[in-house]
């Protein structure tokens, strides 16, 4: 892989793929946390709407 | 307040559900065209607009953007209705959206029929037709969204998300794709050049299959399958957790159409990477979407539209599960460029998205025609032959691809190629038949659809206006107590938006902005020059009549293709392609080392006899190139437009383009003469067989 060639030459490029993972862990935690601490009533309120 | 009464509008659902199975039928048939063509050669009628590269982009642009396209139409605005509690924003937008569409499809097929191409694989369309797009999506966003605000409940539905998605993304990647600039009505080209211009194509071209094909089919299944089966989706949490991931990951992954060519290594790895990781939420939707049909198994026994559910989910998972499998460079040095990724998107399109599109319109006309499915056996049997059309198509593609990969990669043991490119074709023609076959049986399910839908319509009555009732945003209670962040956001439309292009444009700027600002990843080669006159002229050829559908200019940095075809292609080669030429499929051998191997006469017999060079040639003959004057006058418009690209031609170098071109045809035609060929030196041919000729020569003068 020739990573570190290509990207040697950008200008602080290591931060680069570091924001994006941290983005993306972030938000994915963050959406995992709600979706399993969410009511339990209201999940299934809002999974009913089609059928309402 | 008092509850109010509304009329869902069921006829602009009707319309698109019509033009899907129209265009639906239209753009299969051109499939079958198209895979006999690759059997029987003679199918190409040696005339331009039946060729198999002007026929094989209708044939996808057909089925992506006027079947698909339309019956995602149709089914969100069926949708958007019923979980919004609300009529549609406007009818006069929906009119301009349905017709514009199909104007749009219009426009397409005449125009790619007459060679009016970018030859950029799903955005093929010239620029006007770009710009009418752009003016449709914008009037079904506007449509959407008035919608959405003037809903009468107060959560959005995660199919309402899948939707939002959909319109954003495709916004972005279809403007950000299609920066060209005109030469004339009916030709542009490129900003982009060589690597950048591949990497923002494929960046487009996977996210089409992204928030063009699935996305909008998850919003559908997302309603559709709880509808059918009469019970709510498995789990509500995992859809929230599958729309998030989905939408954040998928936005990376396009390099993997690019591994081993000559796009950097690390967007490669990055390309690989997130395609992996794709396999989770992908998987999450797949499983939700069959676990809602917990208990009810029993009927999906029974119920074609439940079966072709389950089919279509089972499509998913698998090409999901194969999509990231086909991004591990391994794996990928075996499949790219071979009928395995054939294989690979038609599960996705025959079984995912068709038999999706298929059962919902069997679960959707009896409703709005208030009467039963016309023939449920019928339906079954739709499904049956369909099933097996699928599998008839696939497996002799998989066997195909991967048969002739290693044919291509077979050494003798005392270090030659085995066998000669031909060899490899001629082994898998069968494949091309029985595949023929599969697509075929599916295009009858097809039709016994549309008998099906026929005979339901005229034994119920259309209800056009259907009536509900529901209260309005302000009469309802807000909920007390504390509401959480993620259902603030759900209940904020605009908002919702917002989010969801942030996280579909972190990983496009990070994937696409470094490979734009920095010159260093793009090494430049001194010997590499801009085209001449004429050899661009023949380049605009070799676009126009789709040579890129069956040949690729990429040779990898394989033993195999070294010995097969030269050196491998390098990065600093493509900086005057605009656009590229990399091709996605070798129907026939890479050309990017074309240049210099044969003699003028035989590419001048070949193209209009290519069996008479190679004996059991698939190609197509190209007599009109023989025949046909080539424009002359636009050369000067384009080698300005390439100037204005960055393509340094001298200073006032267009006024001498004209007198360069000729001199330069005059020389081939000497040339030919010798070979006891009478060449016209007017004619396209020979600024074709110029092109060619030049095809990855310029690195071998700096030796």
């Amino acid at each position: 892989m020739k990573f570190k060639n290509y990207l040697e030459h950008i200008n602080g490029v290591e931060v680069y793929p570091l924001i994006s993972l941290v983005l993306f862990g972030v938000i994915f935690l963050a959406v995992v946390v709600y979706t399993f601490t969410a009511d339990k009533k209201s999940m299934n309120e809002k999974a009913n709407i089609p059928l309402n | 307040m008092q509850v109010e009464k509304f009329y869902y509008d069921n006829k602009i659902v009707k319309q698109f559900g019509f033009a899907a199975l129209f265009w639906g039928i239209i753009g299969m048939l051109v499939g079958i065209v198209i895979a006999l063509q690759l059997a029987y050669p003679a199918l190409n009628f040696g005339l331009p607009f039946t060729s198999f590269g002007r026929l094989r982009p209708l044939h996808t642009n057909a089925v992506i953007f006027a079947f698909v396209g339309n019956a995602m139409f149709g089914g969100a605005y069926y949708i958007l209705q019923r979980v919004l509690k609300t009529r549609l924003f406007n009818d006069t937008l929906s009119k301009i959206h349905l017709w514009g569409w199909q104007l749009i499809i219009v426009l397409a097929a005449l125009s790619l029929l007459a060679g009016y191409t970018t030859s950029k694989e799903y955005a093929e369309l010239e620029w006007p037709i770009d710009i009418l797009i752009t003016l449709i999506w914008v009037v079904f966003g506007v449509n959407m969204f008035g919608t959405i605000l003037q809903r009468r409940e107060r959560h959005l539905y995660v199919s309402i998300w899948f939707f939002i998605a959909t319109w954003v993304t495709v916004a972005l990647l279809h403007i950000v794709n299609s920066f060209e600039l005109p030469i004339s009505l009916t030709k542009s080209y490129s900003l982009y050049a060589g690597v950048q211009d591949a990497l923002v194509q494929w960046w487009y071209g996977h996210n089409a299959v992204a928030f063009f094909l699935t996305t909008p089919f998850l919003g559908l299944m997302y309603y559709f399958v709880p509808k059918a089966a009469n019970r709510p989706v498995y789990s509500y949490r995992w859809s929230i957790v599958h729309f998030w991931a989905l939408i954040f990951l998928y936005i990376w992954a396009g390099p993997h159409h690019l591994l081993y060519t000559a796009l950097p290594g690390w967007a490669q790895a990055l390309g690989t990477v997130f395609s992996v990781m794709l396999i989770i939420p992908s998987w999450a939707g797949m499983l939700n979407g069959l676990y809602t049909l917990r208990g009810a198994w029993d009927r999906v026994r029974e119920e074609p539209i439940l079966k072709m559910f389950v089919v279509a989910l089972t499509c998913y998972g698998m090409s999901t599960f194969e999509g990231p499998m086909l991004s591990l460079k391994s794996v990928n040095a075996i499949s790219h460029y071979t009928d395995w990724t054939v294989a690979h998107v038609h599960i996705g399109a025959l079984g995912w998205n068709g038999f999706l599109v298929f059962g919902m319109l069997y679960y959707l006309i009896p409703k709005m025609w208030g009467t039963k499915l016309y023939s449920v056996k019928l339906a079954n049997q739709h499904f049956l032959i369909g099933t097996v059309g699928i599998l008839l198509y696939a497996i002799p593609m998989y066997w195909a691809g991967f048969s002739q990969s290693l044919m291509w990669k077979q050494f003798t043991e005392s270090g030659q190629l085995q066998f000669q490119f031909m060899e490899t074709v001629t082994h898998i023609v069968p494949m091309y038949v029985l595949r023929a076959l599969g697509g075929a049986l599916y295009w009858i399910g097809a039709l016994m659809a549309v008998y099906n839908i026929y005979k339901t319509v005229q034994t119920g009555s259309f209800v056009a206006n259907e009536a509900a009732e529901g209260l309005p945003l302000s009469a309802q209670p807000m909920p007390v107590g504390h509401l959480h962040w993620h259902t603030v956001i759900e209940r904020k439309p605009l908002r919702f938006l917002l989010f969801a292009f942030i996280a579909v444009t972190i990983g496009g700027a990070i994937e696409l902005i470094p490979t734009f600002m920095i010159q260093d990843n793009i090494p430049t080669i001194a010997s590499v020059k801009p085209y001449t006159p004429l050899e661009l002229q023949g380049r605009d050829i070799y676009v126009r009549e789709g040579c890129y559908t069956c040949h690729s200019q990429m040779v990898r940095p394989f033993r195999d293709e070294e010995a097969r075809y030269g050196e491998y292609s390098k990065a600093g080669e493509f900086v005057y392609d605009h656009p590229f030429q990399w091709g996605s499929k070798r129907i026939g051998p890479d050309l990017h080392r074309v240049g210099g191997k044969y003699p003028n006469s035989w590419h001048y017999n070949h193209m209009r006899k290519p069996t008479d060079m190679t004996e059991n040639s698939i190609m197509p003959p190209y007599p009109w190139l023989l025949e046909d004057d080539l424009d002359i006058s636009t050369t000067v418009a384009k080698i300005k437009a390439m100037r204005t690209l960055g393509v340094p031609y001298p200073e006032g170098y267009e006024n001498i383009a004209v007198a360069d071109l000729q001199k330069q045809a005059d020389g081939i035609v000497e040339n030919l003469k010798s070979e006891k060929i009478n060449a016209d030196r007017n004619k396209e041919i020979i600024a074709v067989i110029a092109y060619l000729q030049r095809l990855g020569t310029d690195i071998k003068k700096a030796k």
